[in-house]
């Protein structure tokens, strides 16, 4: 039963991959990254059960983080087209921005 | 005698790897929907949808699922770990992004039912937070 579930991970991280390829705007490619990388988290603790040796959950666990700042850091970038621009921007920055 | 009870051990440990690997076998098949989902949707908005909601429930059950199969371990304290960080940061990353679609101007694709006037309305709407902010 697990065997049929890392299949069912990997079959929709295939799917995830190709909605990432072909996506018509960036953030569909940016949300199809995203869950692709939930979908890593998932199977590498499913790799973890199946071959009987659970010590891929701290790669895991790195992973989900990485996930996260990934995302967060790649929209900040669409929207602001730099990584410097505080987060939190004053009025007269995000003005000059758009 | 415990052997041959219904509650003994041996049966108590099968019922539990079974209901763990059931678990996490329906996560599983939630999360292949999601990524159907979003594969076949037509907007980025829908796409988001079936992508976020499939993602924490399929996550949810998975990650409890093997923590069933891993029992009182260290194992499982990291699967819980990871479903704290998942429940916080998969809506967050959501949200991020349809935040930055909807602030770069990408619309949202509106069929036949909801006709043209909502979509005008939105963009008002939206033009005139802009304007505010």
């Amino acid at each position: 039963m697990l065997v049929a579930a890392t299949l069912a991970v990997i079959a929709a991280m295939a799917l995830l991959l190709a909605r990432a390829i072909m996506g018509p705007t960036l953030y569909d490619r940016v949300l199809a990254v995203n869950s692709f990388g939930t979908k890593t988290v998932l199977l590498l603790g499913f790799l973890g059960f199946v071959t009987g040796r659970p010590d891929f959950l701290d790669i895991a666990l790195l992973y989900a983080m990485i996930n996260f700042v990934g995302t967060i850091a790649i929209l900040k970038f669409f929207r602001y087209r730099s990584f410097g621009v505080p987060l939190v921007a004053s009025k007269n920055s995000a003005q000059g921005e758009e | 005698m415990a052997d041959t009870s219904l509650f003994s051990p041996e049966n108590l440990e099968a019922a539990r790897v079974f209901v763990g690997s059931a678990l996490a076998l329906t996560g599983a098949v939630f999360s292949a929907a999601g990524s159907i989902g979003v594969l076949r949707f037509p907007d980025f908005y829908t796409r988001m949808h079936s992508a976020s909601v499939t993602d924490t429930l399929g996550a949810t059950l998975v990650l409890f699922g093997l923590m069933l199969i891993g029992g009182w371990s260290l194992v499982s304290f990291k699967l819980l770990c990871i479903w704290i960080f998942f429940m916080f940061t998969s809506p967050t990353a959501s949200n991020a992004a349809a935040n930055g679609a909807m602030k770069a101007g990408l619309e949202p694709f509106l069929g036949k039912w909801t006709g043209q006037k909502i979509k005008i309305e939105g963009q008002e709407a939206l033009r005139a937070q802009e304007d505010r902010e």
